[in-house]
């Protein structure tokens, strides 16, 4: 047992607050949470609240929060870590999930309310736009983590061999802020967009920094 | 704001003019901020009076013109032109207001006139994202002295048959029709005429994205998405495929002949 979890399997707050995790109700609230978005934009669109141009507005709703999930779900190990909530790698799986489904919604809006769903639009605008292209590889690779995500296949897959699939997770963080930047330049406006890279920065700067003194260890 | 039915070829068209809550909902007006619902929730501390247009430069009559003398300069007409933004997408707006020419003509460019300058007003104290570094203030637009001379080019004074609200670009505005709207610089306190191309606020933000020209190309592609068309505002469902973009806007049979001889893919 590592010392983490003598700490917290006596009593005190944090680990009253580490067994309040575990609860039933924590992962559907987490779904809820993740879902009132769309929900919103969904509301938004069916009530014409969307402004002038819902198209517009869908599109860049769900990649917004294409980008605000993953980085949510690669804050959820400093998050364990720091905390000292070893509960918290419960909700790494689900989390990781939501970032490839918001952004497989903001795929889907762009094929279809912006490219009409012609193959051939599809196809010349990825050949065309390196934003684009970008674009459509941060989702694919999700696309690969989301499939590799079951237990099952990362027993297959071997322990060290999915962990380092899984740091494509941070790949796919890199590429959707190359995404962002792209269309942020446009209007040099960088304020919301160094605030994620500033974000995505400290993470990925945790995880080499706590490398080499946990080498070897469970992540 | 009283106007005739303007009788300059191709100033009315037949299509469905977009929802007045739509036109003045949804503006790119930089100096109020950049989302596009922001300069309806700012612009209201613009004060249009008093408000004086600066003619300068490369004319024998230079003049310092009130607002309310530059509305009575010459009759007003209503013209009903499409709009379409560099972003992709296009609005039908009737616009009050009279052909820059009549203006031009009264100042008496010299022979050295090439260019016309245009400069918006940049006020930090009421326009609060005059201090923003998204662009380059003033805000300054151009066009060549034969395209700024087209009787389709407007200097606009109303929409909707009223006075133009602050968020369109009040007191007074440009509109180009067969350019990407933002080459139609609004609020306007200077008109200078050059003998150089005059450096526009986009085309020094961007070069590679918005070249001095931007006359609506359906050929000639953003870096970042197809011009090829557009979405119609208020009339395109969210699922209707996107509407063919025309060349100059549809604007062509009066335009095109201003263009002739040049390479519109390199002079985009």
């Amino acid at each position: 047992m590592s010392s983490e979890a003598v700490a917290t399997a006596s009593g005190g707050p944090r680990a009253r607050l580490d067994r309040a995790l575990r609860h039933a109700a924590v992962k559907p609230l987490l779904w809820a949470l993740l879902l009132t978005p769309l929900a919103l934009l969904i509301h938004g669109a069916a009530t014409d609240r969307l402004g002038a141009n819902p198209a517009e507005a869908l599109l860049r709703g769900s990649g917004d929060w294409s980008l605000r999930v993953l980085l949510l779900a690669l804050a959820i190990t400093p998050l364990r870590e720091a905390l000292r909530l070893p509960t918290l790698a419960r909700l790494r799986r689900p989390t990781g999930l939501f970032a490839f489904f918001w952004c497989s919604l903001h795929l889907l809006a762009w094929a279809w309310l912006d490219q009409g769903l012609e193959p051939a639009a599809l196809l010349a605008d990825i050949a065309k736009r390196p934003f684009i292209l970008v674009g459509s590889l941060a989702w694919g690779l999700l696309a690969v983590l989301a499939l590799t995500s079951p237990q099952r296949v990362a027993r297959a897959l071997g322990g060290a061999r999915w962990r380092s699939l899984h740091r494509g997770a941070y790949v796919a963080g890199l590429l959707g802020l190359l995404h962002f930047y792209w269309m942020k330049a446009g209007k040099n406006d960088f304020g919301e967009w160094a605030v994620h890279a500033a974000v995505l920065a400290a993470l990925l700067g945790w995880r080499l920094w706590r490398r080499p003194r946990r080498a070897g260890g469970p992540r | 704001l009283a106007a005739v039915k303007s009788a300059v070829a191709g100033a009315v068209t037949m299509e469905r003019p977009t929802s007045r809550a739509d036109v003045t909902r949804y503006n790119n007006f930089y100096e109020f901020g950049t989302d596009k619902a922001d300069p309806a929730k700012n612009a209201h501390t613009l004060k249009t009076r008093p408000w004086t247009v600066v003619i300068d430069g490369e004319v024998k009559k230079p003049r310092t013109l009130d607002i309310d003398a530059l509305m009575k300069l010459a009759p007003m007409e209503e013209r009903i032109y499409r709009l379409r933004c560099v972003e992709g997408w296009s609005m039908v707006i009737p616009w009050v207001g009279w052909s820059l020419a009549e203006l031009i003509r009264q100042v008496e460019p010299t022979g050295h006139a090439k260019y016309v300058e245009f400069h918006t007003l940049a006020d930090p104290k009421t326009m609060p994202f005059v201090g923003s570094r998204v662009l380059e203030w003033p805000y300054v637009e151009g066009l060549r002295l034969d395209e700024a001379m087209h009787p389709l080019t407007l200097l606009a004074f109303g929409l909707y048959g009223e006075v133009l609200p602050n968020q369109n670009g009040a007191p007074v505005r440009l509109v180009v029709p067969w350019k990407y709207g933002f080459k139609s610089a609004k609020s306007i306190v200077r008109i200078r005429f050059t003998a150089q191309p005059p450096r526009t606020a986009w085309n020094k933000a961007a070069p590679q994205e918005y070249g001095f020209y931007s006359n609506v190309n359906p050929e000639v592609d953003h870096p970042r998405w197809s011009q090829a068309s557009e979405r119609r505002i208020g009339e395109d469902g969210l699922f209707a495929k996107k509407r063919p973009t025309l060349m100059f806007n549809g604007y062509g049979a009066q335009v095109a002949q201003l263009y002739t001889g040049m390479d519109l893919r390199r002079e985009f």
